[in-house]
């Protein structure tokens, strides 16, 4: 028993940073129909500036207060991989809007492709690995055993997760902003009639989603303590299959999905075969498509001819 | 002509604000990651360098390369567009006329050629690493061409089927010592049959899903080809694989050699002239038997799926198999290309079979220009070659010096050849497709007037 609960708060705590990475591909799908190919490397490259902000604030500055010093790097990391992701948007897919559909998918992944390269080029292929960021733990129970503890960076990241949603749904539900992209989203032609900046309310959720990934990079960072310039693929797939899991296109459905990817890897490699954790990953996304293509939240994909 | 020579004055404030601009967004591009370093130091520990005076530069060219696009191009381009288009001319016709005829010729005569020119000890590499190399993507390009380019299915895990073949043949002739010439048939058939498998559950999805669930697929074959040790060695992967004889003589250096059979001195440079003929063999089969599918009523039905699935089952065409053939056929060619590759190789491991690949070939389609047969061939010559290319720019080293290496740029450079081809032309390189069903005359139609990739 005390095994299983460790496994869920383990789970819980990597699907919150998928969950993060998947309301980017939700997002940007929603509003322009396209698979983001290179948000999965959006996010190593925001890992890669966290990690970099990190070691300016601590071996340069000198900042000893662990808290101040998480504070920034998520707002720089932040702040640059927003910049990047617009910038990605810019360049490489809004001259593409209203092309043949597959002409922004080749063209994101020629940037995954691009981006992972350029960091490996830039940083060096080795893997970087920094000391614990945050250490100590709650022991919960000692009972049956087995010692369930929940530490205090999975202590951060569901805080900051939690606070980060918050904020997110706000600025969605309540802000003109967020009633520009639902509009776009519903129909971008119509939109622009009644005056909504299709251009702006685009790139804004380019900000946005990167934005969210550049959390999840900072907490993948703290939580791991090592990165390299290929992990954003599989965390990429990982996160899209949450996405389509929860229904694409559905934002409260991207945090659902990243959960729940982020307990079946985890049970699935403790019970299992940690070998095949990727695989039942995949596999999740391939039968989801298969036998439930709209997701837990999402809305059948109506044809029209 | 005199309408507005206000606006071709050229505004050099503007053009100035539009660098400066540019500069400021590439700085904040660029700062984290160029303009600082992580580097492991002799203790272990992870420090940072800088690297200003590299941020500086690039962003001078940066800026200044906004700067003379604004200045120079820009106008250059506006006068351009305002001329009338010329005529397609003469030459241009003639060219169309003779080109494959020549470039079927070129690749036949291309070995003999290279050992003329630079005799047996270069001749290795050029017929090695260009020839053979560059044959085989093109023969992946033409299979997944048949998916992508004619039934518009998009597949991301064509690498799968690839990797299918590459171990039936490996697995096969170690094991059970069959030779080439029989397996390279069986691993085609057992690769179609892997190409149905897959194919036969995601025929209800389209477009981007049917992207994501075959790259989904082609992972899971990786991952299980990776960790399923007892049969394929894990990482490590399958060394000693047999190479392939000249009708039952080996290419090795003793008595029953083909070299003595033939009375001639050894050189390995024979082997790798009878696979070079042996992949172009096989690639010229698949582009045959592409065309001539084309022309019969499964490849109508592919054309027809890709450009309308609803308009297709209307017309009474049972989409399913029409999916499942393409997929096959597909899935076959791609076993054909593995077999010959493990066979080349004589080394097969997991990672010839990443992600990575299945990009390459997809990109060779796409910008080849999906359906057109010789766009594809020119599309992997200028892709593999223009790598393999750069593996030999030594001189590089000489201008930045030693530590400088050319093939770490080279997926760098993939990568945004891709992307900039896609907004250059997003039909591909070569954007035209020749209708294979045609009513009274044979007309040339500009691919953007097809609407592709909607299956």
């Amino acid at each position: 028993m005390g095994y299983f609960v460790q496994q869920l708060i383990n789970g819980v705590t990597l699907g919150s940073i998928y969950g993060l990475i998947a309301i980017g591909y939700t997002m940007v799908f929603g509003i322009i129909g396209m698979v983001n190919f290179a948000h999965g490397d959006v996010f190593m490259a925001s890992a890669f500036i966290a990690l970099i902000a990190f070691l300016i604030l601590t071996s340069w500055l000198g900042i000893g207060s662990i808290a101040l010093a998480l504070f920034i790097v998520l707002i720089v990391a932040m702040l640059f991989t927003s910049l990047i992701n617009w910038a990605i948007e810019r360049i490489a897919y809004r001259p593409l809007r209203g092309s043949f559909r597959l002409a922004p998918l080749i063209s994101a992944i020629g940037m995954s492709i691009f981006l992972s390269n350029f960091v490996q080029v830039t940083q060096g292929p080795r893997n970087k690995s920094i000391p614990p960021m945050v250490q100590g733990e709650f022991v919960l129970s000692k009972s049956h055993g087995f010692p369930v503890t929940l530490s205090y960076k999975q202590l951060v990241i569901w805080g900051v997760t939690a606070v980060l949603l918050l904020a997110f749904w706000y600025l969605v539900a309540k802000t003109r902003l967020g009633r520009a992209q639902r509009a776009c989203e519903q129909d971008q032609k119509m939109a622009a009639l009644v005056g909504v900046d299709v251009d702006r309310t685009i790139s804004m959720t380019f900000v946005i989603a990167a934005a969210l990934a550049a959390v999840a990079g900072t907490m993948y960072l703290m939580y791991y303590g090592v990165v390299d310039f290929a992990d954003g693929f599989v965390p990429g797939v990982k996160a899209f299959t949450a996405a389509v899991l929860g229904g694409i296109g559905s934002l409260p459905g991207a945090v659902v999905g990243g959960i729940l990817i982020g307990l079946i890897e985890t049970l699935w490699s403790a019970y299992f075969s940690i070998d095949y954790k990727d695989v039942a990953a995949f596999s999740v996304l391939a039968i989801t498509l298969i036998f439930l293509p709209q997701g837990l939240f999402g809305r059948p994909d109506v044809e029209k001819v | 002509m005199e309408a507005a020579p206000e606006a071709r004055r050229i505004d050099v404030a503007g053009a100035l604000r539009d660098a400066g601009v540019t500069g400021l967004i590439a700085f904040g591009l660029f700062l984290p990651l160029i303009g600082f370093e992580t580097v492991t130091n002799i203790r272990d520990e992870l420090i940072l360098t800088t690297r200003w005076p590299l941020l500086l530069a690039l962003l001078v060219v940066i800026a200044g390369g906004r700067f003379a696009y604004s200045v120079a191009v820009a106008p250059w381009l506006a006068r351009r567009a305002e001329r009338p288009k010329p005529a397609t001319s003469a030459w241009q016709r003639h060219i169309r006329q003779w080109l494959v005829p020549f470039a079927i010729g070129f690749v036949v005569v291309y070995p003999i050629g290279v050992i003329a020119i630079v005799g047996f000890g270069g001749a290795l590499r050029w017929v090695d690493n260009f020839g053979i190399q560059i044959l085989i993507y093109v023969m992946l390009g033409w299979g997944l061409n048949i998916v992508v380019g004619l039934a518009g299915l998009l597949d991301l895990g064509y690498v799968a089927f690839y990797a299918v073949g590459a171990y039936s043949y490996a697995l096969l002739a170690k094991n059970f010592g069959l030779s080439f010439w029989i397996l390279l048939p069986l691993a085609g058939i057992l690769s179609s049959f892997w190409g149905i498998l897959l194919g036969f559950p995601v025929l209800r999805l389209r477009g981007d899903y049917l992207a994501i669930v075959t790259l989904a697929f082609g992972e899971i074959i990786r991952l299980i080809l990776i960790n399923w040790v007892a049969l394929t060695n894990g990482y490590a992967g399958i060394i000693g694989i047999p190479r392939p004889t000249f009708f039952g003589i080996p290419f090795t250096a003793d008595d029953n050699g083909f070299a003595a059979v033939f009375g001639l001195q050894f050189s390995p440079v024979y082997r790798v002239i009878f696979l070079y003929y042996v992949i172009l063999a096989l690639a010229l089969l698949t582009c045959f038997v592409t065309m001539r599918l084309r022309r019969l009523p499964i490849g109508r039905a592919w054309e027809a799926l890709r450009e309308d699935q609803i308009a297709c089952r209307s017309l009474g065409i049972n989409t399913t198999n029409t999916k499942l053939t393409a997929f096959a056929m597909g899935a076959m060619f791609a076993g054909f290309a593995g077999s010959f590759f493990a066979a080349r190789q004589a080394f097969i491991s997991p990672e010839s079979f990443t992600f990575i690949e299945s990009a390459t070939v997809l990109s060779i389609v796409v910008l080849g220009g999906m359906g057109s047969q010789i766009g594809v061939a020119i599309a992997a010559v200028a892709m593999i070659g223009g790598t393999e290319i750069l593996r030999q720019l030594n001189f590089l080293k000489e201008i930045f010096g030693q530590t400088f290496d050319p093939t770490q740029y080279r997926m760098l450079l993939f990568g945004l050849a891709m992307v900039l081809i896609m907004i250059w032309r997003p039909r591909g390189l070569i954007s035209t497709r020749d209708p294979s069903v045609y009513l009274k005359e044979r007309k040339t139609i500009g691919a953007d007037l097809v609407a592709e990739g909607r299956g």
